[in-house]
């Protein structure tokens, strides 16, 4: 079965790499550009992994992880951070929070794709 | 009117002033009872029967010479503020209960000193009262028409029963408490009523003869000036009537100090110091008013009935004369209360200086320490009382014998100077540390003498004998010891002459025994307790110099025999918190000493309290070198403890300080971290952007279309942009808020720079659709960075461009002149700024959420660069959504020359 995965942030270019590079390893891709964009598809689908940015308008990648944890469906999404925050201090805040991973920015495209594809096998 | 009905309406009269007394003895801490005007009125107790009927006297007889004896107390009134409120401070301080008690307590407690001037004061003030009772007599008889009648016993002389009547409530009201210093609310407060009694009422008789009688006041001046020997009667007689009146000032100036019922009133009687400052100015109009009329009543009188003799009663006299019973009435009662209030104070006064300064000290002490506390109350009590009945006795028994023959202003114008002669050790004991008791004993002394050869012995022999030889040929015939001219100074008047000569006399002693003489060390210790009291004060129990041995135990014994256990245990008890002092403490020290004499004093007076003290303590003689150095060390001792006092403030303050710049310093780090933290973001995103667009690029097979490529290269480029744009504005903003901006500044037209910049904008308003708008067309020139204002504009500009709709936006930029500022707005009507984002608008990386473009293109620097700039020029900058929809942004510059 096609694996998906849904995107969150806000900014366009980014994005767009990722989509992109995503969709040609045959995933199918959600996007979102905050938090609440993020829980309105997460209302109607279950995807396979989120990748979640943190620093985002009105609901931010902190709150949208609490949501996904109290989603009985969404037990088995996997949740990844991609942030611009490299602090030890947030890493640690972020797996505590529930994250399976924790990647920074910038990142290495190719690196965020195995490292997904590794979570889910 | 009859005998009787008189009496009843005194008796009634009487009745009212006792309940008037007992009420303000139940509600003694009322602010009816305690405030200025009520004190002001207490010290009317100056103006007395000899004021109400004795200066009319004068003025019908000789003009205005009765104007000096006010003329002294007005000029003296600004002065209380320095002198009074010294005199009050320190009786307060010292528990002093009257002004024997504060001159002996000056000269270092003396005994003798005391006694001395409680016996002088009799001396004046006896006759004085005498005076008193006769103006009642006088003034009874005229009304009641028994213009004949010789009393032939004095058990049908109703002036006896009214002098028991005034002693009874002078004892009532005046020994309420052992310590005399205690405050007599319910006496005072009789009196300022007495004093509103006895103005009103003269001014009644004063308008009655001047617009009833008369004409108003130029009907008698016209009427009088027709009369012989006017002249003399308004005007001063050449130089030597001025002395007259100087030497006439001068003694009343002393006498408002002086007097025993002044001090009562004015200093025992001082409930607060700043009731001072109102006296200073109500006392001498009421005095005025007091003297308004006195003129106009007295040659009303002249015209009308014409009786040099009589006088002194026209104001009693020209309404029954009229047939105006009524109002003669309310003059005779006006004149009443004027004599009850000045007899009933001073006899207050004189009794506690009797019993304090003169019986107790040298008499009862013995016998007081051998008995409990109750009987030593009851005691002090009884010896007040039989001394105000017995100064009332005595006042009485000399009006009997002698006073028929003198006048009220003659009578009272002796007791002033036979009081002056406190005056060098009073006032000058205030300011000069070295007056010395030796050299106020003789002093005084020695003015008593003069006066008495002057004054005194001269008046008694013509009083009793009707013999003028010793005035006309002076003592054993010789011409320059006449009484009344000694030494060819013949031009005064009899008590302005004695007055002079005494008070020569007196402060010539003074001056000279306290410079020849040292006095001893106690002596000295007060002398300096007194000169700088301001100083002293602040030492409290520390100021008195004392070495000895002495057992708390012993000292305890002789304060529970005039307090009682209960009190004496709870002085104690304060005195040992205060100073810090275990309670079970057993050798006294000199704190103490001093701490048990005040406690006495009020009771039983400063001299007999130091005697008492000083049986059951061992003192040690001091030398005056070691007390002044004691003195000296203590002051230094307590300037110390306030320096370091002080200094712990202000280092409590640094600590605090620091404490809030630490905190300070940790909000700044934090601050930085947030800053580091979102400069950080904004570089990454963008780098992000490049590095993920350039590796797709990279592992790209050929198999991207070119659209896509193009896409992921122009990407790139806007990325770039982006991160140079960021690295450029931090710069910007970090240069201008260090302050190394450089501005360029220059003259300028605002309305060219904002053409210049709506220019430059108006292609991305075009594409937007949206309108800008400049209806001002005035030029103001001012200076200012062209450059970096027209930043401000492009930034706050697209800012609204940002938040307004397509088609429908409207930008305006308004400006106009306000106080000093040009004021420039540009408003939008956009969707606003929340209200919860207005105080941040002008943050570093502060990001609107609801900006139209999905990513803003903007550095989050743009308004805290903006706010830079013109914080930089002096101006100000603030947002406020207006009143429709969207923000306005107002910025000032100022103009400056």
């Amino acid at each position: 079965m096609k694996k998906s995965i849904l995107i969150v942030d806000d900014e366009p270019n980014i994005v767009m790499t990722l989509e992109y590079t995503f969709k040609k390893q045959d995933f199918e891709v959600f996007i979102a550009r905050d938090g609440s964009e993020a829980i309105q598809i997460l209302d109607t689908h279950t995807p396979d992994a989120v990748l979640l940015d943190i620093m985002m308008p009105n609901i931010d990648g902190y709150q949208t992880l609490q949501y996904i944890k109290s989603k009985e469906q969404l037990s088995h999404t996997k949740v990844v951070f991609l942030t611009a925050k490299n602090r030890a201090s947030d890493m640690e805040k972020g797996l505590a929070m529930g994250a399976d991973k924790y990647l920074t920015k910038p990142f290495s495209v190719k690196k965020v794709v195995a490292e997904i594809q590794e979570l889910l096998e | 009117m009859s005998n009787y009905t008189l009496i009843g309406i005194i008796i009634v009269y009487l009745a009212l002033l006792f309940f008037i007394a007992y009420l303000a003895e139940r509600n003694a801490k009322s602010k009816y009872v305690n405030n200025a005007v009520v004190y002001t009125l207490s010290l009317a107790v100056y103006c007395t029967a000899w004021t109400y009927y004795g200066s009319v006297g004068i003025a019908a007889n000789s003009g205005i010479n009765f104007l000096p004896i006010y003329l002294g107390p007005v000029i003296a009134a600004p002065l209380w503020i320095v002198i009074l409120r010294k005199i009050i401070r320190i009786s307060k301080q010292h528990k002093v209960s009257s002004i024997a008690d504060f001159i002996s307590l000056r000269y270092g407690n003396n005994r003798f000193l005391g006694a001395l001037v409680t016996v002088l004061c009799l001396l004046g003030i006896v006759p004085y009262i005498s005076l008193q009772l006769k103006a009642v007599s006088e003034t009874f008889q005229i009304l009641s028409a028994e213009n004949q009648y010789v009393s032939t016993s004095i058990f049908d002389d109703s002036t006896f029963y009214i002098a028991v009547l005034l002693a009874v409530f002078a004892a009532f009201f005046g020994t309420q408490t052992t310590d005399a210093s205690e405050k007599h609310r319910g006496i005072v407060v009789s009196v300022a009523f007495e004093s509103v009694l006895k103005l009103v009422f003269f001014l009644i008789i004063g308008i009655y003869a001047t617009y009833v009688l008369f004409d108003g006041t130029g009907d008698i001046f016209d009427k009088m000036s027709q009369t012989e020997n006017f002249s003399k009667l308004y005007s001063f007689n050449g130089l030597e009537n001025g002395f007259t009146w100087l030497y006439t000032i001068m003694l009343s100036f002393m006498a408002i100090f002086l007097l025993p019922r002044q001090f009562q009133v004015s200093v025992v009687e001082n409930v607060r110091e700043k009731h001072l400052k109102h006296a200073i100015w109500m006392f001498p109009l009421y005095l005025l008013l007091f003297n308004i009329f006195v003129i106009y009543v007295a040659w009303a009188g002249n015209l009308s009935i014409g009786n040099a003799d009589l006088a002194e009663y026209y104001a009693l006299l020209l309404p029954l004369q009229n047939n105006n019973n009524f109002l003669a009435l309310l003059v005779f009662l006006g004149g009443f209360s004027a004599v009850i209030s000045m007899v009933v104070v001073s006899t207050l006064a004189l009794s506690t200086m009797v019993s304090n300064n003169l019986i107790i000290p040298y008499g009862f002490l013995d016998k007081f320490l051998l008995n409990h506390p109750e009987r030593n109350a009851r005691y002090i009590k009884n010896i007040r009382r039989i001394s105000i009945f017995f100064i009332i006795i005595a006042a009485y028994a000399f009006y009997v014998n002698l006073s028929f023959y003198s006048s009220l202003y003659s009578i009272g114008l002796i007791a002033f100077v036979i009081i002056a002669q406190l005056a060098p050790s009073f006032f000058i004991g205030l300011f000069w540390n070295r007056g010395s008791s030796k050299a106020a004993v003789i002093g005084i002394l020695g003015g008593l003498a003069v006066s008495f050869y002057t004054l005194i012995i001269p008046f008694s022999i013509q009083a009793f004998n009707g013999s003028s030889y010793f005035v006309n040929e002076g003592l054993f015939g010789l011409g320059y010891l006449k009484p009344h001219a000694l030494f060819g100074v013949d031009y005064l008047s009899v008590p302005a002459h004695a007055f002079f000569w005494s008070m020569l006399i007196n402060l010539f002693c003074y001056l000279t025994f306290s410079l020849s003489s040292k006095g001893n060390y106690r002596e000295r210790n007060y002398a300096e307790m007194f000169v700088d009291s301001r100083n002293y004060s602040k030492l409290q129990d520390n100021a008195l110099v004392w070495k000895g041995e002495a057992y708390v135990a012993d000292i305890k014994n002789v304060l529970q025999k005039f307090l009682g256990d209960q009190r004496t245990d709870r002085a104690l008890r304060i005195f040992f918190t205060k100073y810090d002092l275990p309670p079970d403490t057993q050798m006294a020290d000199a704190r103490l000493i001093n701490f048990s004499e005040k406690l006495l004093t009020g009771s039983i007076g400063s001299a007999s309290a130091k005697i008492l003290i000083s049986s059951v303590v061992k003192e040690e003689e001091v030398s005056l070198v070691e007390v002044l150095k004691i003195l000296e060390e203590s002051k230094e001792t307590i300037a110390n403890n306030k320096l370091l006092k002080d200094k712990s403030n202000e280092l409590m303050q640094l600590s605090n300080q620091l404490k809030l710049a630490n905190a300070e310093l940790l909000q700044k780090d934090k601050q930085k971290d947030e800053f580091l933290d979102t400069v950080a973001h904004e570089l990454k995103t963008p780098i992000t952007g490049i590095r993920a667009a350039t590796e797709v690029l990279l592992d790209d097979d050929d198999e991207m279309p070119k659209e896509m490529r193009q896409r992921f290269l122009e990407n790139m480029l806007n990325d770039s942009d982006r991160l140079s744009r960021l690295i450029h504005s931090i710069l910007d903003f970090e240069k201008l808020s260090t302050g190394r901006a450089h501005l360029n500044i220059a003259k300028h037209n605002i309305r060219e720079t904002i053409k210049k910049s709506l220019d430059s904008l108006s292609q991305l308003a075009a594409k937007k659709n949206v309108q800008l708008w400049c209806t001002n067309k005035s030029d103001y020139y001012l200076k200012y960075d062209e450059d970096r204002i027209l930043q401000v504009f492009t930034n706050l500009i697209s800012n609204a461009l940002k938040f307004t709709e397509p088609a429908k936006g409207n930008i305006y930029i308004q400006y106009k002149y306000d106080n000093g500022y040009l004021e420039i707005q540009v408003s939008d009507n956009g969707k606003g700024i929340p209200d919860e984002d207005l105080p941040y608008v002008f943050d570093k990386f502060y990001q609107s959420k609801d900006q139209n473009t999905k990513k803003p293109h903007g550095s989050g620097l743009g308004l805290a660069i903006s706010k830079q700039i013109i914080d930089n020029h002096g101006g100000k900058i603030w947002v406020e959504n207006n009143a429709k929809t969207g923000a306005t942004f107002s910025f000032t510059l100022p103009f400056v020359k």
